[in-house]
C-alpha cells in the first residue's frame, strides 16, 4: 500500500531525481560490502593459494586447485565434529520444540487462569540470569559435564522468545470457537492440539525449529564451556582451531612456522574451505530460513 | 487431592466468584501437564543458577556445590574493586558496548529507510536476501574469516591496508584497531537482519499521511524526516531499551575469540575475565561477584534507559 502511494509522488522536483540517484548508489555500495567477503571466500577456496596470497584472484577463481577441500576431507576432526554437530542439532532441535510448543499453547488460552503469573515466570529469564559461574556449577552438580547432554539441556531448552512467538501465532491464527467445537466432538486439550493446533501450525513451527537448529549449529559456547573430551567437541570448536588456533593441518604441520609464508598459503586455502564446508549446511537451508525467518521477527514483534 | 475437594467446594458456594487457579485445576489438568515440561527446565537452568549468585557471599566449598560454604560478606566484591584488573575491565567493557550502541544502532534504522526508498522490486528483493545472509554465519566463522581477510601477508584487506602504505599493519594485533574492527563487523552481520522490523514498522505507516505530504508539497527526504521517521519513533525506542540492557552480555564469544596476548589490553572485559577466573582457574566465588557485579551494570543500564524514555516519550517496557 505504500509503495502504491509512493509510486504517486512521481519524480516532478529534480531533487527527487538526486535524491534517487544517492539511495540507489549507496545501496548498491552495501550490496557489495556485503556480498564481496563472501564471493571472496567461495572463488579463493577453489584457487590457486598462491595467486591468492599475492591478491591475484580478484573476481574469479585463477589457477583451480582443490587442495583444501582435499585436506578437509581427510581430517578426521572435521567428520567427528559435524557427526557431533548434526546429532546435537537434531535431537536438541526435537527437544526444544517438544518442550516449547505445548507450553506456547497453554500460555495461549486465554481461559487458563496462571497464564499472566508464567508468562512473567519465563519472561523474568530474559532479563536476569545467575551468570556464568553458578550455571557451570550446576552442570557439575547435575553430573552433565562431559557429556552431550549438556548440549539439549541448557538455560536455553526453552528460548523464551521462541515462546513469544508461538504463543502469539496461536492466539492468533487459533480462534477459541475452534477449540469449543473440538470439544464437543469429545476433544480434550491433548488430542486437541495433536490433531488440530499442529497441523495448522506449520508456519510457526518451520520458524522456531529453523531458529533452534541454527542455533544448536552455531552453538560454540556449550562446548566451550562444559565439555573437555575431544570425541564430544561440536563442529565449532573444531572449527575454532582449525581457523583462529592455526592447526590445521591434523598432524600439527603448517602452522605457520617452518614454511613460513609458503606454509601459510597453503593453510589459509584450508580455512577458506571449511569455511564453506561448515557453513553449507545453513547455505543450503538459507532460501527456507529467509523465507520464514522474516515471519517470525513479524510475528514476534507484534505483541513483545 | 486438596486441590480438587478445594475447586468443588469453591464452585459449590459461590457461582459468580472468579475462578482461580485452585478451582480450575480440574479443568485445565492437562494444560497443567503440557506446560510442566517448560517450567521444569525453566526452574532448574535458569532459576536455580539465579539462586547460585549467593556464592559471591560465600566461600566456594567443593563438597557442597552450588550452595556454597561459609559467609563470606562483601569480601569478594572487595578483592574485584582494589585488583588491578578492575579499573581497565570497566573501561574496557563500556567502551565496547557503548561504541556498538552508538554506531550499530543507527546503522539498521537507516538501512531501513533506504530499503523503503527502493521502488524496483527485484533488486530490493536481492538486496535483502543478501544482506540478511551475515545473520547466520556462525561467530567462529565470522572471526575466522576476518582473521583471513585482515592477515597482513596473505589477506585481501590486509594487501589492500599494505598497498595504500600502511606496511605491516595487523588489525587484529593492534590496540587501536580493536573496537573499529569488533563494531564495523558486527554490523556488517547483523544490520540487515535488525532492519526487519524497522522495515515491518514502515509497511504499516498509514497511507493516507504520504497522500497528505504530497499535498503538502513535500519531496522525498521531508517525507521521510516528517512522516517516516515519527511513524518508527516507538519501535526504535522499545528496541534501544532492549538493546541497553543485553549488550554487555552478548559479546563474550566474539570478544573472547578475537582475544590475543597482543590486543588483550583492550580486549579483556568482565565477562572474558569471569571465564578466564572461573572456569580456567577455578576461583569460583571471587568470578561468581565478578559475574553479579556485570549483572548489576547491565539491569542498572536497562533500569536508566526504561525511566529516560519514560520520561522523554511515555514508552516504556512495564
Amino acid at each position: 500500500m505504500a509503495s502504491v502511494s509512493m509510486e504517486r509522488i512521481k519524480n516532478k522536483k529534480p531533487g527527487d531525481l538526486l535524491f534517487d540517484v544517492v539511495v540507489y548508489s549507496v545501496c548498491i555500495f552495501i550490496f557489495f560490502v556485503v556480498a564481496y567477503p563472501l564471493y571472496f571466500i567461495v572463488i579463493a577456496s577453489v584457487s590457486d593459494p598462491t595467486f591468492v596470497a599475492t591478491g591475484k584472484v580478484i573476481f574469479f577463481p585463477k589457477g583451480f586447485s582443490f587442495f583444501g577441500y582435499e585436506q578437509i576431507f581427510q581430517d578426521s576432526r572435521v567428520w567427528i565434529g559435524y557427526r557431533n554437530t548434526l546429532f546435537y542439532a537434531i535431537f536438541g532441535t526435537f527437544i526444544n520444540l517438544l518442550f516449547t510448543l505445548p507450553a506456547a499453547y497453554v500460555l495461549s488460552r486465554q481461559e487458563f487462569r496462571a497464564r499472566r503469573f508464567l508468562m512473567f515466570f519465563f519472561v523474568f529469564t530474559m532479563f536476569f540470569n545467575g551468570g556464568l559461574i553458578p550455571t557451570y556449577l550446576l552442570m557439575k552438580d547435575l553430573s552433565l559435564i562431559d557429556t552431550p547432554w549438556v548440549f539439549i539441556f541448557n538455560p536455553l531448552t526453552v528460548n523464551v522468545f521462541n515462546l513469544i512467538i508461538a504463543r502469539t501465532f496461536f492466539e492468533s491464527n487459533i480462534p477459541n470457537e475452534m477449540y469449543e467445537a473440538a470439544t464437543i466432538d469429545g476433544c480434550t486439550h491433548f488430542s486437541f492440539f495433536q490433531k488440530v493446533v499442529l497441523p495448522l501450525s506449520k508456519a510457526v513451527i518451520s520458524v522456531i525449529g529453523l531458529y533452534y537448529l541454527v542455533w544448536h549449529w552455531n552453538d560454540f559456547f556449550t562446548g566451550l564451556i562444559y565439555i573437555r573430551n575431544y570425541d564430544l567437541q561440536p563442529l565449532q570448536i573444531v572449527l575454532r582451531d582449525i581457523l583462529l588456533s592455526n592447526q590445521v593441518f591434523a598432524e600439527g604441520a603448517g602452522s605457520g612456522g617452518t614454511g613460513g609464508g609458503y606454509a601459510q598459503r597453503y593453510a589459509d586455502q584450508v580455512k577458506y574451505g571449511i569455511i564453506i564446508v561448515s557453513t553449507l549446511p545453513i547455505l543450503m537451508l538459507y532460501p527456507f530460513i529467509q523465507k520464514y525467518f522474516e515471519k517470525g521477527v513479524l510475528i514476534g514483534s507484534v505483541k513483545g | 487431592m486438596a486441590f480438587i475437594s478445594g475447586a468443588k467446594s469453591a464452585q459449590d458456594t459461590k457461582q459468580l466468584k472468579k475462578p482461580t487457579v485452585v478451582s480450575t485445576f480440574k479443568r485445565d489438568y492437562q494444560l497443567w501437564l503440557m506446560i510442566l515440561p517448560a517450567i521444569i527446565t525453566v526452574i532448574i537452568f535458569n532459576y536455580i543458577p539465579m539462586y547460585g549468585v549467593q556464592l559471591a557471599f560465600r566461600e566456594y566449598d567443593f563438597t557442597a556445590g552450588l550452595t556454597g560454604g561459609d559467609f563470606v560478606g562483601l569480601k569478594y566484591f572487595e578483592q574485584f574493586i582494589n585488583s588491578h584488573m578492575f579499573w581497565d575491565l570497566i573501561r574496557n567493557t563500556l567502551l565496547i558496548s557503548i561504541t556498538t550502541i552508538v554506531v550499530g544502532f543507527p546503522a539498521p534504522i537507516i538501512l531501513a529507510l533506504l530499503i523503503n526508498q527502493i521502488r524496483w522490486k527485484r533488486g530490493k528483493k536481492i538486496l535483502q536476501t543478501t544482506v540478511y545472509l551475515p545473520h547466520f554465519i556462525s561467530i567462529v566463522v565470522l572471526v575466522g574469516l576476518l582473521n583471513v581477510l585482515l592477515s597482513p601477508n596473505t589477506g585481501l584487506l590486509g594487501l589492500l591496508i599494505e598497498r595504500m602504505g600502511f606496511e605491516g599493519t595487523n588489525l587484529l594485533a593492534s590496540i587501536k584497531a580493536f573496537v573499529p574492527v569488533y563494531v564495523i563487523s558486527d554490523i556488517w552481520q547483523h544490520v540487515g537482519w535488525n532492519s526487519i522490523i524497522y522495515l515491518a514498522a514502515l509497511a504499516s505507516v498509514d497511507p493516507q499521511l504520504y497522500d497528505a505530504a504530497k499535498i503538502d508539497g513535500a519531496n522525498r527526504w521531508q517525507i521521510i524526516r516528517n512522516v517516516e521517521i515519527p511513524a518508527i519513533i516507538p519501535t526504535i525506542i522499545i528496541l534501544l531499551i532492549l538493546n541497553m540492557g543485553t549488550v554487555i552480555s552478548t559479546g563474550f564469544e566474539k570478544i573472547f575469540l578475537m582475544q590475543n596476548s597482543l590486543n588483550l589490553p583492550i580486549s579483556e572485559v568482565i565477562e572474558t575475565y569471569v571465564y578466564k577466573v572461573g572456569i580456567i582457574s577455578n576461583q569460583f566465588s571471587y568470578a561468581a561477584a565478578i559475574g553479579l557485579f556485570n549483572t548489576l551494570i547491565n539491569f542498572s543500564l536497562l533500569l536508566i534507559m526504561n525511566t529516560i524514555a519514560k520520561r522523554v516519550s511515555r514508552i516504556s517496557l512495564w
